[in-house]
């Protein structure tokens, strides 16, 4: 019991920390789809806020600054993204593909410029770095055998990012379903032009939507640079930003199924790091990559035959146009 | 009823001015709409009515002029500065978001609060009312996108009713009705005048005209050029304002001898890209000399088996001869085949499958025969002989401005579609197919457009024709068929058809049912 407790809960805790980036831009990119512009921008997001985060905890000392520079950062992204797409009606998916491009340059040129320590910043010290929690009680409760070390490594011991993203899956859900401006974002997503001749302004919904996807992208850019790491490194999102939109997709843009999925591939993750290095008999080494391609394979395989057809926002993508 | 004369108006126009670049859409409108009237507005495709009514709804701004609404001058600026004038509008293509419920489509915009659970219950109750008083009644909880059209369309006047519409426009609502449901709509519509409320109902029917208003207005490119009371006028004298000219009555067909089975389908079934059946085993035969049409509800098939009999769409099932030859199945299955067996076809959707929107008029004279060698040199198109066939087709079919070089998507509908009809009818197709020839045309140009479809019938070729307008269908055909959820609910010879008829079979209702 213990020894299979050993090896579980590492890999249970670790999905929890993996599973938290994803989380929050899959979220983040829910918000920005419902309201009808696509996302593909999440990664180059997170990438500037990863970077804003540690540069500016580097520099300060502070954690907390460094959450506030992420986001700040994201969101001028995001306004970029959201003028180009809404404002001038241009493509939402090169603008996205736009973002990711600028944000991977200018993040290593800046660090190069400012820190010159190859593309890096400096690595943080603990105050500047969000530090796993310990739960109240948890001495307490130490004692008790399984359910003990569960509470203070699975339930506590996370960092409060950690909390944060995941009580946002039923905040999000709330506010898609049960509030006005939920209402009106959906719609807003599905026929645009129903929005505005109800005397709503639908410019205003989809900036909303895009800066709100965009606070979530800076704060799960922080949480990679000063929760699960310890500084920032040159492309350090690595992929996670498509994987988030993956996540999405495959959670039919629902913040339920959403949390689901993002548990799924953070699994997968952790599986792949406690994998590294294992020799299988016959095989030789294990092809980690194999477990990292997963996520890509699963969405297009569930989608493509067990799930049924997700369905978009029906109006995602497309620029909002009076028509004669 | 209708109140004195003396209230001041609900609605009223003065000097409304509108341009669209070259376009003068609307010329110094005057319009005085009296409150608890039911009010028409007449005009061709293209005369000017809803852009006027969108200046209302605040869609667009007038370039100049004023509005009143109940006396006061009234700045419409957005949707919004409409809905707070009680100024409300029913489109013609749904504001309905499908994926909603029917609910939460009528709160959008009035949600009565940052929470949604507190105006549910009073939009709830609201539609309770509403739905008795006027015989609305829709399940508030169903999702719009499995309610049928005339359903949604009831949803959409809840909706307007909801915000507290004084005034209500219409826009060509029963263009995706049965006359059946049309009927349903006026009833309403007769409800909320009795109410006291105002109705504005845009149309280019002048049986509704007749049917259901109080007073008509009649617009002619871009201007107002008449007001009458309904009661004191007649069809005769609205359709010649609408045009500005006499119309001739509708004359009976010349008799054609029967000629040779030309087109002929069997247990003809087609299934679109999901896999839904949209045609279910239809059975037709169209002999020379003969112009069969079929009628039906748009969506309803039609559409799918048009384009099945023009090889664009391979059906799932049955048999499809051609003067004798099957040419489905077999081998090769295609529109550039069946064009070469002598189908001509004149699309649906005309700006997505009859012309070249961004190309000019004489690539659009040659689309689908490109390879015929009049205007190939050497293995190239020739754009002499291009322009050259465009101009002669130009001449030929009245297509105005004569001006090969200009790009399709310029012409005005009816003139796209003479393109397109002269395109098709000058290689004498053996069976000429058409689809709704003449949605988006002008009278002057629906006339010219029959007279061609008789020409070719004169001829003693055959033409199959499909199309949503019961009158079109009337005046022109031999036979009709009428489809119904993608099967043939019945054929009526056009001697014994007529409107009630046509209507009962549109709606799926069986001939042995309905009598």
């Amino acid at each position: 019991m213990t020894e299979a407790l050993d090896i579980l809960l590492p890999i249970l805790a670790a999905t929890l920390r993996l599973a938290t980036p994803l989380l929050l831009a899959a979220l983040a990119g829910l918000f920005s789809e419902r309201a009808g512009i696509v996302d593909v921008g999440l990664e180059g997001k997170m990438l500037v806020g990863a970077f804003a985060a540690a540069a500016a905890a580097a520099v300060t000392g502070e954690v907390m600054l460094g959450l506030l520079a992420a986001v700040a950062a994201s969101c001028g992204l995001g306004l970029v993204h959201a003028f180009g797409c809404i404002t001038l009606r241009g493509s939402q998916v090169v603008s996205g593909m736009a973002i990711n491009i600028i944000a991977s340059g200018l993040t290593a040129t800046l660090a190069l410029a400012w820190f010159g320590l190859g593309g890096q910043t400096p690595p943080l010290s603990a105050a500047a770095r969000f530090l796993p929690l310990s739960m109240p009680g948890a001495e307490i409760l130490a004692g008790i055998p399984v359910l003990g070390r569960l509470y203070a490594s699975l339930v506590g011991g996370q960092t409060a990012l950690v909390y944060l993203a995941l009580l946002l899956v039923p905040v999000s859900a709330f506010v898609l379903a049960r509030t006005r401006f939920g209402l009106r974002l959906r719609a807003a997503g599905e026929h645009p032009a129903a929005v505005d001749t109800a005397g709503v302004s639908v410019t205003r919904l989809r900036y909303a939507g895009v800066l709100i996807a965009s606070v979530l992208c800076g704060v799960a850019g922080a949480y990679v640079a000063t929760a699960q790491g310890a500084g920032f490194q040159r492309d350090m999102i690595a992929g996670r930003g498509y994987i988030a939109l993956a996540a999405m997709i495959l959670g039919g843009w629902q913040p339920g199924r959403i949390l689901l999925t993002c548990l799924l591939f953070g699994a997968l993750d952790a599986a792949a790091i406690r994998l590294q290095g294992v020799v299988l008999p016959g095989i030789g080494a294990f092809p980690v990559q194999a477990i990292q391609a997963l996520p890509y394979l699963l969405t297009v395989v569930l989608l493509a035959g067990f799930m049924g057809r997700a369905l978009p926002p029906k109006a995602s993508g497309q620029p909002y146009v009076k028509e004669r | 009823m209708a109140l004195p004369d003396r209230a001041p108006a609900a609605i009223e126009l003065r000097g409304i001015d509108k341009r669209f670049g070259a376009v003068h859409a609307n010329r110094a409108i005057d319009l005085v709409v009296r409150r608890g009237h039911i009010h028409g507005i007449v005009g061709e495709n293209g005369a000017g009515k809803s852009t006027l009514m969108a200046i209302l709804h605040g869609f667009y701004q007038a370039d100049a002029g004023t509005i009143l609404v109940n006396g006061q001058e009234a700045t419409i600026r957005d949707s919004r500065d409409a809905i707070r004038l009680g100024i409300e509008m029913v489109h013609q293509h749904f504001m309905l978001v499908e994926r909603f419920t029917v609910l939460e489509n009528v709160m959008l915009g009035a949600e009565g609060g940052p929470l949604l659970a507190r105006g549910a219950a009073r939009a709830r109750a609201e539609l309770r009312r509403l739905g008795a008083e006027y015989g609305l009644g829709v399940d508030p909880d169903a999702r719009v996108a499995d309610l049928p059209v005339g359903a949604q369309q009831r949803v959409e006047i809840l909706k307007a009713l909801y915000r507290g519409a004084g005034v209500l426009i219409l826009d060509e609502p029963t263009g995706v009705l049965t006359p059946q449901e049309a009927d349903d709509l006026f009833r309403v519509l007769r409800a909320l005048r009795d109410q006291g409320r105002t109705v504005l109902l845009i149309t280019h029917k002048l049986r509704e005209i007749m049917a259901v208003t109080d007073r008509v207005s009649v617009m002619r490119a871009g201007r107002m050029v008449a007001h009458r009371d309904t009661g004191a006028t007649t069809p005769a004298e609205l359709g010649e304002l609408m045009i500005g000219r006499r119309l001739a009555a509708p004359t009976p067909l010349p008799p054609m001898p029967a000629g040779p089975l030309l087109l002929e389908a069997r247990g003809l079934s087609v299934r679109d890209k999901a896999g839904v059946e949209r045609v279910s085993r239809v059975d037709l035969a169209l002999r020379g000399g003969e112009i069969l049409g079929i009628a039906g509800v748009a969506g309803n098939g039609q559409g799918e088996l048009l384009e099945a009999l023009a090889g664009m769409r391979r059906p799932a099932a049955g048999e499809i001869r051609l003067a004798g030859e099957t040419v489905f199945p077999a081998g090769r299955f295609d529109a550039a085949l069946l064009r070469r067996k002598g189908i001509g076809h004149v699309p649906e959707d005309r700006l997505r499958s009859g012309l070249l929107r961004q190309d000019n008029a004489a690539a659009t004279a040659i689309l689908g025969h490109q390879d015929d060698p009049r205007w190939r040199r050497g293995g190239l198109l020739s754009p002499r002989a291009m322009a050259a066939h465009a101009r002669r087709l130009m001449r030929d079919y009245d297509v105005r401005p004569p001006d090969p070089a200009l790009r399709s998507a310029l012409f005005s509908g009816g003139n796209q579609q003479k393109l397109i009809l002269g395109r098709e009818i000058e290689r004498d197709p053996k069976v000429l197919l058409v689809g709704q020839p003449t949605r988006g045309v002008d009278i002057g140009g629906i006339d010219a457009i029959h007279q061609r479809l008789l020409a070719h019938r004169a001829a003693g070729r055959a033409v199959l024709m499909v199309s949503v307008e019961i009158e079109e269908i009337l005046a022109l055909s031999d036979r009709i068929l009428v489809m119904c959820g993608g099967r043939i609910m019945g054929e009526l010879a056009a001697a014994e058809a007529d409107e009630r008829k046509l209507g009962l079979l549109m709606a799926g209702i069986a001939q042995e049912d309905a009598a």
